[in-house]
């Protein structure tokens, strides 16, 4: 049994009104990677606030033992003093620096505060070299992707002789391989620097396969730990732990009742608007029918969300040439308003910067994108609003005080229901879902998914981009395989599977 | 016994939901009616008499105007415009070329003039939302030309105005019932008619609401506000009424806060606007069409810039090169004094509004206690900066819980 680095005692932290954690106790052994889980608004991110002194001694009730010793941090720099680094979900870099100079940003190698740059570049590269990232040096942070700026990050806690590493879904925002490349980088600084981890996740098949204890969190307080080796370490079993019952089945059943095409879109051609001799999409054609869940599964970047925006109305992409025909008819959306009146609704990527108008309720996001349908002349009927936004509310079960409450202040599953309600009641034929569970819990995922479903068996044509194979898999009745801007398979779900789909984007190569 | 306590106590309750939730305008009303208490005891009194009252609606509605157009800018994502006190002086100047110099009918000149104003919003309008400058850069730019061509008009000179100007910015409607001890009684009744309106369009909404079956405010309360604002609308007019009576400029302003206030909470357009700035792309991928948005939202702002411009000219019974410097801080001042964000997507037409009279009280206050001009910016800077730190801190406040 190794001691423990770091232990938790009944940390109980109240904001006005809510009882966010409730006599909490996390205990974690030196040298291991622990992992948090539980559902969103369980208090993870909450737990891991007040280890790393955002939240600051005095503010919560408990005691906070760090190698043995009582830790009162007063403030991130106390913390970090102690050895104890936390990377946040939305990174923290300076986007037009380089990662030299990110990594040792508030932490300068200098000397009477003039600072030198070769030593500065220098101790870079080695840490560079030690988390795997092949970049130069002085490349801007806004040049390379999510995945390399997850590394700096790392490097940058690395530079600050980290010894308790929090990682806050770490893996979110990255494809599968680099996950993957994230994880195994994650044990070896384990097993070689004996750097202890703690990471949270909603990705329940990294967390079984990369940690030796698990941590789950429910509704603010400890529900159990379960330990590599004694205990039963598998999804469902963690699921049962996180939302209190046995989730059976992930995706819900339904039997497809398919009709006719829905929507064709035949050799659709997409430039970049920063670049306009670089082709995005390259001669895409694809349809789907009524009634049926098309996925479109892909790498990130593979050009899938340029390619729905390009379609609902332009909204992305220069020179768009190629046919939509939507019913046995073409149509020419030239803008969003006019692909919305053609039947067609997007729910985007990214549900805070375009899903949402954050600061307005959940009323006001609801019936943004039909004002027409709630108004006469261009004037609002303030209460067929209400009773609108009422009924969406209670039919998808959006957690809320009221249809009043800001919707920056809501879950990420219950936002991203706000901008479900938004679409359906646009009553659209032809609906694209982006990543529509991106970073919500699997209880909320469920509900999304039952929503999809009743929207097919409405008779609608569901198209969904998602970058998690199962949900894919689970979802959808064919898919269509997505690679650097070109449609590179199609299959039946019967032939889809996770091996089949990244065979697809492997042959199809870059380029 | 019982239950008259009961019903006491639930409406207590409702009144501070309804207090908790619109803090911020309550807060500011609360500023601005201790403001007028204290200036009322510092003034022994002068600040409230009815001629000064008077007074002091004639001396900021022209500010009061651009201020409403100037929120509709700011709640587009906190974009100001700096070129609306330039414009003011270039509406003023040019309707003094038209009627004046050209000897063109004043309500044409008037009218050409208000065009001129809208096109010279137009023109910014075009710049900031289909070539994607900056509304800083581009109206600051458009501070300096309207400015210059202000200046070309005139040549530097100031020349007189027709009467008519005047009127529109001094004058009172005339006493068409007539009384006894100056009491001016068609302003008074205009007050008894607007509180009539008043209350018929209350009830109409609440009968609305109940066939609509949701949840009301109790009746007494009901009755409790409507109460209330028809005696401060009448206690207003009849104190307007000892004055000279009713300015045709308040009349003016009523009509527009009313307009724009209906167009940003009742219309699809105000929708629009509140979700430009709320969050463009949400906005857009949403259907809206954010440019056209834009850009008459600075279209607009020209247009009411010109008819600030046609008001001052009346006010000062000239056009001067110098007209209307320094208007567009006033305005933009009482927007944020007002509770607009900067950042957009926040604030409210009344706000603007009561935050203008804020500013006006405060200049008119200073100026009778005899305070020099120097204090008089001094003190009105601190009150936009503490302002907008209540309005922040607040904020913070509120996210935490």
């Amino acid at each position: 049994m190794g001691e423990y680095i770091l232990e938790m005692k009944n940390i109980t932290k109240t904001f006005p009104g809510v009882k966010a954690l409730d006599n909490v106790n996390l205990k974690v052994k030196k040298g291991q990677i622990h992992a948090l889980v539980g559902e969103n608004g369980a208090g993870k991110s909450t737990l891991m606030n007040v280890l790393s002194g955002i939240y600051p001694y005095g503010t919560y009730t408990g005691d906070i033992l760090f190698n043995g010793s009582k830790c009162r941090f007063k403030d991130i720099k106390d913390s970090e003093h102690f050895g104890i680094a936390i990377i946040h979900q939305e990174l923290a870099l300076s986007p037009y620096m380089t990662i030299a100079e990110n990594i040792f940003l508030g932490n300068e190698c200098a000397k009477n505060r003039i600072i030198d740059w070769d030593e500065t570049h220098q101790k870079a590269i080695r840490l560079m070299q030690k988390v795997g990232l092949k970049e130069r040096h002085n490349a801007l942070i806004k040049d390379i992707g999510v995945g390399k700026q997850q590394l700096v990050e790392i490097a940058k806690a690395l530079s600050k002789d980290v010894k308790l590493l929090i990682l806050d879904e770490p893996t979110a925002a990255l494809n599968d391989e680099d996950s993957d490349n994230l994880l195994n980088l994650l044990t070896e600084l384990n097993e070689k620097q004996g750097i202890t981890c703690i990471i949270i996740s909603h990705k329940l098949n990294e967390v079984t396969k990369i940690s030796d204890e698990i941590t789950v969190l429910r509704d603010g307080a400890t529900i159990e730990t379960l330990i590599k080796g004694q205990d039963e370490i598998t999804e469902g079993r963690i699921i049962k732990g996180m939302v209190g019952r046995e989730l059976i089945d992930r995706f819900p059943k339904r039997t497809p009742k398919i009709g006719q095409i829905g929507l064709e879109v035949k050799d659709w051609v997409v430039y970049d608007p920063a670049n306009e001799d670089k082709m995005k999409i390259k001669n895409v054609s694809f349809h789907v029918k009524k009634g049926e869940i098309v996925g479109i599964a892909g790498l990130m970047g593979a050009g899938r969300t340029e390619l729905a925006m390009s379609i609902f109305g332009r909204a992305y992409g220069k020179k768009i040439d190629g046919k939509l025909v939507k019913d046995g008819k073409e149509i020419r959306p030239k803008n969003v308003s006019e692909a919305i009146k053609e039947g067609m609704a997007y729910v985007t990527e990214d549900r805070k910067t375009a899903g949402l108008v954050l600061i307005d309720d959940i009323k006001a996001n609801i019936t943004l994108a039909s004002l027409d349908k709630i108004s006469k002349h261009h004037v609002i009927d303030d209460n067929r609003e209400i009773h609108v936004a009422e009924e969406y509310r209670k039919k998808l079960r959006i957690k809320s005080s009221s249809i009043l409450q800001k919707a920056g202040n809501l879950s990420g599953g219950n936002q991203q229901k706000v901008v479900v309600s938004k679409w359906i009641f646009s009553e659209p034929d032809v609906l694209f879902l982006d990543e529509p569970t991106r970073g919500i819990d699997v209880g909320a995922k469920y509900e999304i998914y039952t929503i999809i479903h009743q929207l097919a068996d409405e008779g609608k044509s569901i198209v969904l981009i998602s970058s998690e194979l199962p949900e894919i898999l689970g979802m959808c009745d064919r898919v269509y395989v997505m690679n650097e801007g070109k449609i590179v398979g199609e299959m039946d779900k019967e032939d889809a599977c996770q091996e089949s789909i990244m065979r697809c984007i492997l042959q199809s190569g870059p380029g | 016994m019982n239950k008259i306590r009961d019903i006491l106590k639930r409406n207590m309750n409702k009144i501070k939901d309804i207090l908790k939730r619109n803090m911020r305008q309550y807060a500011m009303l609360i500023a601005f009616i201790f403001l007028m208490v204290m200036f009322q005891i510092l003034t022994d009194g002068i600040l409230l008499k009815p001629i000064n009252v008077s007074r002091l609606i004639l001396q900021n509605s022209y500010i009061l105007i651009l201020a409403i157009g100037m929120v509709l800018c700011i709640l587009t994502g906190g974009n100001i415009d700096l070129s609306v006190g330039s414009i003011v002086a270039l509406v003023s100047a040019s309707s003094a070329l038209l009627s004046v110099t050209l000897g063109l009918p004043v309500i044409l000149s008037i009218l050409l003039a208000l065009m001129l104003g809208l096109l010279a919003g137009m023109w910014q309008g075009f710049w900031i939302a289909y070539v994607k400058i900056p509304a800083f850069i581009v109206t600051l730019a458009g501070m300096l030309v309207f400015r210059g061509i202000n200046n070309l008009i005139l040549s530097g000179q100031t020349i007189l105005l027709p009467d008519l100007y005047v009127t529109i910015a001094s004058g009172v409607i005339p006493d068409f019932i007539g009384g006894e001890g100056g009491l001016h009684v068609t302003t008074v009744v205009v007050g008894i008619i607007c509180s009539i309106l008043y209350i018929v369009a209350e009830y109409g909404r609440r009968k609305n609401k109940m066939k609509y079956g949701f949840e009301m405010s109790s009746f007494p309360l009901f009755i409790g506000k409507v109460a209330a604002i028809v005696l401060v609308i009448n206690l207003f007019t009849y104190w307007l009424a000892l004055a000279d009576g009713l300015p045709y400029v308040l009349i003016l302003l009523a009509v527009l806060i009313m307009i724009y206030s209906f167009i940003t909470t009742k219309t699809t357009a105000g929708r629009h606007i509140y979700a430009l700035g709320g969050n463009a792309t949400a906005a857009a991928l949403s259907g809206i069409k954010t440019k056209q948005v834009l850009f008459w939202v600075y279209a607009n702002m020209g247009l009411l810039a010109a008819v600030a411009g046609i008001v001052f000219a009346g006010r000062l019974n000239s056009a001067a090169p110098t007209a209307g410097q320094g208007f567009e801080l006033d305005a933009i001042a009482a927007c944020f004094i007002g509770g607009a964000s900067a950042t957009g997507g926040v604030g409210t037409v009344i706000g603007a509004i009561i935050g203008g009279f804020i500013m006006g009280i405060l200049n008119n206050g200073m100026s009778i206690m005899g305070v020099s001009t120097f204090w008089q910016s001094i003190v009105k800077g601190m009150v936009l900066l503490l302002a907008v730190a209540f309005d922040v801190y607040s904020k913070s406040k509120s996210k935490t819980s």
